[in-house]
């Protein structure tokens, strides 16, 4: 039973890591797609949408497999773990800084409105746009490449490309579909929850792989990997809070305890 | 000298993508990942290592977002 668990329990957070991430990415990416087709029209942006994924797909494809079959597994979950790690303590650090309130959200509404407006001041021209083929080609592109390295990463290191490919794919096309039905930025999606449930992942994976590189020995194996997102939970929360109760702190020294702070 | 801005763009694009404004993660990261290697030369201590690594992410990350939090102006 407890193997059955142990077995199933990591392609299960592996799926969610990859999922979570590119959603998140690909959100990013469709508030710019949005803001190009509405702003210097459809057909360039779809162009730019399509060369960008294309390209990313066949990054995938070149550099995942020659991966999986000529770097020896020690050293791959090494490399593979130790990027995961950097990756995920980037994102995981932003989250908590933003939760204790140090750091803006990011705002999907004033990234519309300000790409609307720069894109908007660009002559307009009549057939194939190439600005409107630039930036949602750069866009998606460059959103996707952390999609690209979450999925080579985890992929390869749990041997398991096709899966992350896969739930990669899903989260694409998901986004994709709700940003047509609703046919606008989604800037009521939980950012940056989901943020940091993917870099408590990544980190937890990174710390995994990395010590499978070095030649750790685990405590029940994969079953470690929700134990350390169980551990870096309870060390966000725990940052979270003193970050947000040293600002009040901060706030109220400032301003005097108990006195309104002006609008 | 024509692949030479390319190539410079290339390699900030991966420093950005890689380091960004938080160089102390990737440092921090060689030296956790490295300790933890060196632990495991230790006969009998890769079980250790276990809780030792992890233990050393937590202080990075606390140690990255507390200079974070000091250097945000009042």
């Amino acid at each position: 039973m407890l193997l059955a668990v142990t077995a199933q329990g990591s392609p299960v957070v592996l799926v969610a890591a990859v999922f979570l991430a590119s959603a998140v990415e690909m959100v990013e990416a469709l508030t710019i797609v949005l803001a190009v087709g509405v702003t210097r029209g459809w057909r360039s942006a779809f162009e730019g949408v399509a060369v960008a994924l294309a390209a990313l797909t066949a990054l995938v494809v070149v550099i995942g497999p020659p991966l999986v079959h000529w770097v020896p597994l020690s050293t791959l979950r090494l490399i593979v773990g130790f990027l995961l790690l950097v990756f995920g303590l980037q994102w995981l650090r932003k989250a908590v800084l933003r939760a204790a309130g140090l750091k803006a959200k990011h705002d999907e509404d004033a990234i519309y409105a300000e790409q609307v407006a720069e894109l908007s001041e660009a002559a307009p021209t009549t057939g194939r746009d190439a600005t409107a083929f630039t930036v949602a080609f750069k866009g998606v592109f460059l959103e996707g490449l952390e999609v690209v390295v979450v999925v080579l990463t985890l992929g390869t290191s749990s041997h398991r490309l096709g899966l992350a490919a896969l739930a990669a794919a899903v989260a694409v096309v998901m986004v994709v579909v709700v940003g047509l039905v609703v046919h606008r930025q989604l800037s009521g999606v939980p950012e940056n929850a989901m943020k940091m449930g993917v870099g408590l992942m990544l980190v937890s994976f990174g710390t995994f792989w990395a010590g499978e590189g070095v030649h750790v020995s685990w405590p029940g194996s994969d079953l470690a990997i929700p134990v350390l997102v169980a551990i870096y939970g309870l060390v966000a929360w725990a940052l979270v809070t003193v970050l947000r109760h040293g600002d009040q702190a901060r706030t109220s020294g400032l301003t005097g305890v108990g006195s309104p702070i002006d609008a | 000298m024509v692949r030479l801005p390319w190539l410079r763009a290339f390699g900030r694009f991966w420093w950005d993508f890689l380091i960004g404004d938080t160089p102390e993660l990737f440092i921090g990261a060689i030296v956790v990942v490295g300790a933890a290697a060196l632990l495991c030369t230790v006969p009998g201590a890769r079980h250790a290592a276990a809780f030792v690594l992890p233990a050393l992410v937590a202080g990075l990350l606390s140690l990255s977002v507390w200079r974070a939090s000091r250097s945000r102006p009042n």
